[in-house]
This record gives C-alpha cells, sequence and structure tokens, in this order.
C-alpha cells in the first residue's frame, strides 16, 4: 500500500485532487480511498487529505502519519514544520512552487523531488490560483505510481465545458513542467 | 449489472436513497451531512429519483412534513447530523411509537459544547431510546446497501419501525472510495412497494392515527413497540441473508465476527474504527496473539444473544467507544456490552476516542489490545482509558 498526504489551503481543491485521484486508481483496477480532513470551514485555512492505495481493498480509516508522498499544493505551506511530518525515508516530495529546483530546501529523508510553478500555470489557464489540476499533472509527473491518461479521464468526468478543458490543460501542463530530480 | 463509481459516504447514502424509491425527500443541510442534501436535490433535478423534494427551513420540520408523507402511505428518505439531529428531537421520538418505517441516515458528529462540527457518535448514541432502529456502518459500499435494507426491515409487517444509519462523520461522510451501484431491477425484486395498512390517512376509509391514550392503553402500545425491537434481530439477521443472496454482500446482519474463531481477547466496536481494528487485528495476530474483532451494526435493537455468543469464549475484552455514557464515566458501548455479558466473568475494558473528529490510529488499537493482554493475565483496576489522554 502506497500512502500519499495532500496539503492545501481551503479553496485550491486538495481534497478535490484526492478524489480525482482515487477515481485515476479505480479506473486502473486499484482500491483507493481518500479521506480529507478540514479544520475550520474557510477558504485559505490549511486543509489535508489521506490518501491511500493498493492492490487490495484498503479497510484503514484514519489519517496518514508516515506517508509515502506528500503533494503541497501551496507554496506558503512549505514553511509549516508539519509538511514534512512522518515522511518515509526515501520518500517523495511534489511541491508548487515558483523557485527552481536548486533551490528548494528538503530534509534529509526526500528520496526524491517534484517541483512546478502550479500557481503560475493555474493563473495562466485557469485564471485562478486554484491549483489541484495542476498537482495532479505534477504528482504523475513525479511518481509514475497512476498513468496521465488515467487521470486526464478522471478530471475529464469532474468538470464540463470550458472548465474541464481547462482543467485538462493544466493538468497537462503540470504533468510537462515539472522538474523532477532524485536525491539519494 | 452493477456499476463502479467513486462516491463519498454522503452520495452513497443519497444512491441508497435513490434505488429504494422514496415518493419524497425533505432534509436541512448541516455539516457533515450538507453534501448529502445536494446530491438528493441534484438527483431529482436530474430526473435520477423521481421524488417531491420539500425545501424545509429546518430539521423538525424535515421529519414533521415526511410523518405527513408516510402517514399518507408514502415511502420517504431523509438524514441529518448533530445539532440538526437535536433541533428534531420532538418529531424524532414520535415517528417510532407512531410506528412510521422512515429511513433517516445520521452523518454522525460530536455534541456541542465547546463548539465543533466534527464526527463523534455522541448525536446518534444519545437518541438511542427513541424507538428508532440504528445500525451503525464501516464503509461507503456498506452505507449504501444498508439504506436499502432499513426499508426493507423497517417495513416488515412485523416491525414497522423507522430505522437511522448511521455512518461516521467525515470519516465516512467524506471519505471517497469506489462502491458498486446495485442493479435497479435487483433492487425493485428485493424492496416491493410499500403498502402500509396499520396507519393511514386516506379520504376514503377514515382512520383515527394517534388519539388521546390513556394508562393501560398506552402502555399496551409500549409493550408492542418494544416487542417489535425484539422482533427486528431476527429481521435484521434474514435481511442481510436475502440481500447477500441477491447482490453477493452481507455484513454478519446484527453482529459481524472477525477472526473470531479461537480468539482469547477480543475488541467491540461500532462504525468507521471497525475497519482500522480488523488491519490491527491482523498485524497483532502475525505477532502470535490470538485476537479478534466483533462490530456490532445494531445498537437498537442490542443483539445480546449474539454477543454473548461471540464473546462467550474469550478471555478479556476492549470496547472502542467513539461516544461517552454520561453518569457512568464510560462510553455507551460499554455499558450496553457489560449488562449483556453479565453473565460472565470476563474482564471488560473501555477505551474512548474518536471524539470531536479526532483520530483513532494503530497506536491506539495496540494500545488498547496491550492493555486488554494484560487484564487477561492479571487484575486491573483501570477499567476506562481514553486514547491520547492516557
Amino acid at each position: 500500500m502506497k500512502e500519499i498526504r495532500f496539503h492545501g489551503r481551503g479553496g485550491q481543491g486538495a481534497v478535490l485532487a484526492s478524489v480525482i485521484l482515487v477515481k485515476a486508481f479505480t479506473k486502473e483496477k486499484r482500491y483507493s480511498s481518500a479521506i480529507p480532513y478540514f479544520g475550520f470551514e474557510r477558504r485559505g485555512a490549511p486543509v489535508t487529505a489521506f490518501l491511500r492505495f493498493d492492490d487490495r481493498p484498503i479497510r484503514e480509516k484514519t489519517q496518514i502519519y508516515s506517508p509515502d508522498c506528500v503533494v503541497v499544493m501551496d507554496p506558503t505551506l512549505k514553511r509549516s514544520s508539519e509538511i514534512f511530518q512522518g515522511l518515509k525515508e526515501g520518500g517523495i516530495f511534489v511541491l508548487s512552487t515558483r523557485k527552481s529546483i536548486k533551490e528548494v530546501d528538503v530534509p534529509p529523508e526526500v528520496g526524491t523531488l517534484g517541483c512546478v510553478d502550479a500557481i503560475g500555470i493555474s493563473l495562466e489557464i485557469l485564471g485562478s490560483p486554484i491549483t489541484n489540476s495542476c498537482m495532479l499533472g505534477a504528482f504523475v509527473a513525479t511518481t509514475g505510481w497512476v498513468s496521465l491518461d488515467s487521470v486526464l479521464e478522471s478530471i475529464r468526468e469532474t468538470w464540463s465545458g470550458e472548465t474541464r478543458e481547462k482543467n485538462l490543460r493544466a493538468a497537462q501542463a503540470g504533468y510537462n513542467r515539472t522538474k523532477v530530480v532524485r536525491l539519494r | 449489472m452493477e456499476e463502479m463509481i467513486v462516491v463519498d459516504g454522503n452520495k452513497a447514502a443519497a444512491w441508497g436513497a435513490v434505488l429504494s424509491r422514496p415518493m419524497m425527500v425533505a432534509a436541512y443541510p448541516i455539516t457533515p451531512q450538507t453534501p448529502l442534501v445536494e446530491y438528493l436535490s441534484q438527483f431529482i433535478a436530474d430526473g435520477v429519483l423521481d421524488a417531491d423534494l420539500v425545501e424545509v427551513e429546518g430539521e423538525h420540520s424535515a421529519l414533521s412534513v415526511l410523518q405527513g408523507a408516510s402517514l399518507a402511505g408514502g415511502r420517504v428518505f431523509t438524514g441529518t447530523s448533530g445539532q440538526g439531529l437535536a433541533f428534531m428531537f420532538e418529531p424524532y421520538i414520535r415517528t417510532a411509537p407512531l410506528r412510521l418505517p422512515i429511513v433517516m441516515v445520521i452523518a454522525t458528529r460530536d455534541g456541542i459544547s465547546p463548539q465543533c462540527v466534527w464526527g463523534g457518535q455522541q448525536d446518534a448514541v444519545t437518541v438511542r431510546d427513541g424507538g428508532w432502529i440504528q445500525i451503525y456502518v464501516e464503509n461507503n459500499q456498506e452505507i449504501l446497501d444498508t439504506v436499502i435494507m432499513a426499508y426493507k426491515i423497517g417495513e416488515d409487517p412485523e416491525i414497522l419501525l423507522p430505522v437511522n444509519v448511521c455512518y461516521d462523520g467525515f470519516y465516512l461522510s467524506h471519505m471517497s472510495e469506489a462502491v458498486k451501484i446495485p442493479d435497479q431491477t435487483l433492487v425493485d425484486r428485493f424492496l416491493p412497494p410499500y403498502k402500509p395498512t396499520h396507519v393511514k390517512l386516506d379520504p376514503e376509509t377514515p382512520m383515527a392515527v394517534d388519539p388521546l391514550t390513556p394508562g393501560i392503553l398506552f402502555t399496551q402500545y409500549r409493550q408492542g413497540h418494544l416487542e417489535a425491537q425484539e422482533k427486528a434481530k431476527a429481521v435484521i439477521e434474514r435481511v442481510d441473508e436475502e440481500f447477500g443472496h441477491l447482490f453477493g454482500r452481507s455484513y454478519g446482519g446484527l453482529v459481524e465476527n472477525y477472526r473470531m474463531e479461537d480468539a482469547e481477547i477480543a475488541l467491540v466496536a461500532m462504525g468507521s474504527p471497525c475497519g482500522t481494528g480488523k488491519v490491527a487485528i491482523d498485524r497483532i495476530r502475525e505477532k502470535g496473539v490470538k485476537a479478534g474483532l466483533v462490530k456490532v451494526r445494531s445498537l437498537r435493537p442490542f443483539p445480546r444473544e449474539r454477543l454473548l455468543d461471540s464473546l462467550k469464549g474469550v478471555k478479556a475484552i476492549g470496547v472502542i467507544d467513539k461516544n461517552v455514557c454520561f453518569g457512568w464515566g464510560t462510553g455507551v458501548l460499554y455499558v450496553e456490552l457489560s449488562a449483556a455479558l453479565q453473565s460472565l466473568s470476563v474482564p471488560i475494558l473501555d477505551f474512548i476516542g474518536g471524539l470531536g473528529g479526532s483520530d483513532i490510529t494503530f497506536d491506539h488499537f495496540e494500545f488498547a489490545m496491550n492493555r486488554v493482554l494484560r487484564a487477561m493475565k492479571e487484575e486491573v483496576t483501570q477499567t476506562v482509558h481514553w486514547f491520547s489522554l492516557d
């Protein structure tokens, strides 16, 4: 089983990103579940989502304390120490940041780092800093745990019309423009 | 053909309602049930569900409206949480003695104060003596399937009682996972239309419903209601079995035993913690400890015979309570189970956790099982533990 923790802010779509990913894993005949944790219900407040996937049914109904992968949807969240809490040795870290990958400072347990300017891309394509679709592309590029096709198909089912097209483009751009570096 | 879709617990409940074909839905949004109302409204707007939607101004009206519809012979559906359930209390305690088989889900939420919008089972357990049947479930598929079963149980002519399907707020209401949507024709075969004769508002054949009822006659009604609760035990088991035959999924009826065959210690729990608990049992069994888990699905009626049967061979028991029982200093399930097992001289410990949305973790389960193992070997004085506090 792999465990993934999403950190975002209310309004950025971290929870929806986790749901889209559950749909993508389901398309690939794997078991998956996502449990969100909302703190205070307002825009901008930190939001966490906990996603698991496996080849066997998932019965756990808990938060995730030792993730295989952490996805951070908002650059300002990286200042919080909780982001890296419990990340497995050699774990994967996917970050929304304007910085170049060399400028990003991560703790020693991070094995693979993926960086993308998700805010920039989302502003450019969607006209708003909602980073979820872009970060899904970045997640696929960094982890390779699920195919981009499955994620795009799930996005296609989530929205309609112009919003759908824009989110598909944001995910594709996130996939194309993510820089990945293996740190160990 | 069963379709597989990814839904959260609220949507699983909404699908359960859709497949059961209620003629009226009335609900008022409240965290964490809110998306349920949105899903139902969407289903009705899209024509997926052919029902009247009554946009009420509060939960008191939601259930009152549905009482009227149920008295007129209709199958109806609603859901609520926490303070919404509190606001609904007056019609709530009238529904079961009126013998209206309304199905209402509760996306369980802790009681306030302090102010809290998060999960906990305090809302549902607090109304356990309102005369309804209450079934607690573990995952989204079980939510959907149990809503359908709830109508079949409640509408049974021997029972005629309303049913709460209780699913943990956020942990299930907002958890997304794949579920199978049963085939409508199979559901129709399983669940025929509701045709009440016991109470019905029909101008063609007038009937006095709920007149002032004194003393001994009133007592007879109470006695009949309690008998129906007792009879519901067999019906819950039978309906679960029938569901299993048709759809290939069954849940143990009143109680599910997990790896209890040779268990020396047992955990007993309700709702979503059972999922984590089963994995915790697998892990401790790998270390050679003979442990099992008993999932209590039905809190009302309370399955004392089944529990006695499940637990008669164990040497120590730990109860996981996601709620408290004021006046006993324990959780509710602990009190209920202790009453059921009074003929056994086995130590029972209680573990209270998961209040106010707090997590029940593997560390908590390990803590609980270590305490239960100790209680099996030696006499312990502390019977109640609070996760994360002790």
